[in-house]
């Protein structure tokens, strides 16, 4: 029997459902918690060192290659990145055709996410293929879902997982009219079927807990970001791509191969879909913002937990974007401008779906990379992530040991954690010291 | 129900070093994945689910390449729990993008990325699984395709070998009718050196082939760069388009030292 007073330790060994690998470590004297450990135990890949020496444009075929589950984030921060080096001004149809894309990652990494990794914690199953004994229409939904964004991939780039169309300067090919006209009446289906998926996250259980976050994420004044916009936070900040490194600080701590982020003189902070839907949601279409309502979430959202309900009115968004971009699309005349090697510093930073991703490089005069910085939203987030845990599993002192590391995993499952991205990163343990 | 039911396979899947898109790759079979998992048991998946089955396990999919001495002894432990053993990707078949240190100071890369090198502990290599382990059956690409890993799960579930081409790039090209970026245009490729999996893919949206699915059986690496030096192309780029996804395979890693002496 465990009571208020005892010490123990929360240890999983290996997160599930969950990108990548790592650990999770709590200790606990009582109520107070005296240890929280993250550990990013993945191995280091070590990207910002083999991309020297590369010549530019093999540098988004290879950013890809950092994540298999939003290869087109890393595309998209690095071509951005290199195009301000290089200063490269795109046709405004590539840019249309660049946001088209980021849609069909966003639904894709969303649906997989909302259903297939998080949704069964808040069910009580292990996984989405136990659910789907008893929720089949739930997983089909997101089968469903998952297909029509990751379709918007293959038409756009070849392939869902590291696509090869995107280059410095615009696309190798662009889509003709009809392909993409095709896909219309599966994203009106994907529509209504995220609208029911707002509808089903909302009547979820959720803890009673919020934070006093820090949301940092990229702002537009037109629209909900995505591939551009300058970085904002919910304490004040308001800069340009290129001023990240003068307000933004990684530290190397030693149970982690990745890198921990704060902000400069304020510490941790959140980037993600809580801190774009609170720091955007003007900028949410009519449809998102309807949902948003219907659902009760009005911005900010403190509690973590929500994320799920909001990474859905983000798939509301992703769909009815998707919709209006294709309705719009005219090609354009060339696929992509011509680039011409040369020296220059680029910095961008772009909103993968589990927040801001940022890309800085140093091009020589031949166009070959001499540094590279890449800060993905993992990274970021793994401090918030173990503030997180500070608090929460204070509260889970009297709960049995199994039910409270189950909520501990699925509290850092709230962050749709990418580990592999991380450590260019989770295992859940709790111990309790003797009082 | 009375009838005695048939014991359903165990599948495991492992992750070493990689970016997580080949086993992914299982969760994208949107149409067949309901389907696959009422056929086998997921008894290890940790992207995918919180249970875990003890080993022995039929059917073990590998993913990623080993650089860490943890990594080192771990699949000496998966090898021993699984009947077969199967590498999904690039990074488990050939390295990966992570192979890039091979020809690198390791440590110097460490200090790159790192602050504080001194907690960082990894190998001076990325190597392949079949480097350290005996391996059954190597799933190429980076991604791997989702038809041959489809078909690799059903001739493993009946016991026959599994039908994946071995030809090259090229012939998928010519069946889709699409004009040679190589004769056409002079622009490099890796077609004719590299296997068949992607289904051309990059010759179909105006660019050369890179390599994904790694050196094709008697890829002829030597005659492709005698054609590509006499298009114009330098040694150096010559090295750089060998190191890619699949370096340290060998044809690709021969080549690319041979561009990179000249």
């Amino acid at each position: 029997m465990t009571t208020a007073s005892a010490s123990r330790t929360i240890r999983v060994e290996t997160l599930a459902r969950v990108e990548g690998e790592g650990a999770l470590y709590i200790k606990l004297a009582g109520e107070h918690v005296t240890d929280v450990k993250l550990s990013i135990y993945e191995p280091p890949r070590m990207f910002e060192a083999f991309l020297r020496g590369r010549h530019f444009s093999e540098v988004p075929d290879i950013t890809a290659r950092i994540c298999g589950i939003c290869p087109f984030a890393y595309q998209m921060s690095s071509v951005h990145a290199l195009e301000a080096a290089l200063g490269v001004t795109i046709d405004p149809a590539v840019r249309l055709l660049r946001r088209l894309f980021y849609c069909g990652e966003w639904i894709e990494s969303h649906a997989l996410h909302i259903y297939m990794l998080h949704a069964p914690d808040f069910l009580g199953f292990q996984d989405a293929v136990a659910m789907a004994a008893q929720h089949r229409e739930l997983v089909e939904r997101a089968l469903r879902l998952k297909k029509v964004g990751n379709t918007l991939m293959v038409v756009l780039g070849g392939r869902e997982i590291h696509p090869i169309s995107a280059t410095v300067g615009g696309f190798y090919k662009t889509p003709r009219k009809q392909q993409l006209t095709a896909l219309v009446p599966e994203l009106e289906w994907a529509l209504e079927a995220a609208l029911q998926t707002v509808e089903f996250t909302s009547k979820l259980e959720f803890p009673d807990f919020e934070q006093d976050y820090i949301f940092v994420a990229l702002h537009h004044p037109q629209e909900y970001p995505l591939n551009e916009g300058r970085i904002v936070s919910s304490s004040g900040l308001d800069i340009r791509a290129a001023e990240y490194e003068e307000h933004f600080v990684e530290s190397h701590v030693k149970h982690s191969n990745a890198l921990h982020s704060t902000l400069r003189g304020r510490g941790s902070y959140l980037v993600g879909p809580l801190a774009r839907f609170s720091l955007d949601y003007e900028q949410l279409p009519r449809e998102a913002q309807q949902a948003a309502v219907a659902a009760g979430l009005k911005p900010p959202v403190k509690n973590p937990f929500r994320s799920i309900v909001v990474r859905a009115v983000e798939l509301v968004f992703a769909c009815a974007e998707a919709l209006r971009l294709i309705r719009e699309y005219e090609p354009p005349a060339a696929s992509r401008v011509e680039v011409a090697a040369g020296p220059g510093v680029g910095h961008a930073a772009t909103e993968a779906p589990r927040g801001l991703l940022y890309h800085r490089y140093l091009l020589d005069d031949h166009g070959l990379v001499r540094a590279a910085k890449i800060v993905p939203p993992t990274a970021q987030n793994q401090k918030r992530i173990e503030d997180d845990l500070r608090e929460y599993a204070a509260r889970l002192s009297g709960w049995p040991l199994a039910d409270a590391t189950w909520k501990c995993e699925q509290a850092v499952r709230n962050y749709d954690p990418c580990i592999s991205c991380a450590t260019h990163f989770l295992k859940v343990t709790i111990e309790q010291e003797r009082p | 129900m009375s009838s005695k039911t048939k014991r359903k396979p165990k599948i495991a899947v492992f992750k070493f070093a990689s970016c997580d898109g080949c086993q992914l790759s299982l969760l994208d079979a949107e149409d067949e994945l309901l389907a696959i998992v009422g056929e086998v048991e997921l008894a290890y998946f940790p992207e995918a689910t919180r249970a875990a089955l003890r080993g022995p396990y039929d059917i073990g999919l590998v993913e990623g390449s080993i650089t860490t001495h943890h990594d080192a002894q771990r699949i000496q432990q998966v090898r021993r729990q699984c009947k077969t053993l199967v590498t999904l990707g690039a990074c488990a078949t050939a390295g990966g993008i992570q192979a890039l240190r091979n020809w690198k100071d390791v440590d110097e890369f460490v200090r790159v990325v790192y602050a504080s090198p001194q907690f960082i502990s990894t190998l001076k290599l990325s190597t392949p699984i079949s480097e350290h382990v005996p391996v059954d059956f190597e799933l190429r690409g980076c991604p791997i395709s989702k038809a041959h890993l489809l078909e690799l799960l059903s001739a493993t579930l009946i016991g026959r070998k599994p039908n994946i081409p071995a030809h090259s790039v090229c012939l998928e090209c010519k069946r889709r009718g699409q004009v040679c970026v190589l004769v056409a245009r002079g622009e490099p490729c890796l077609g004719p050196v590299t296997q068949a999996g992607c289904g051309a893919l990059c010759p179909g949206f105006d660019r050369g082939c890179f390599g994904c699915f790694g050196p094709v059986a008697g890829a002829n690496t030597a005659a492709l760069t005698a054609q590509l030096l006499a298009l114009g192309q330098k040694d150096y780029q010559l090295a750089r388009l060998f190191r890619g996804f699949n370096a340290w395979s060998w044809p690709f890693r021969k080549a690319s030292e041979e561009c990179e002496k000249r």
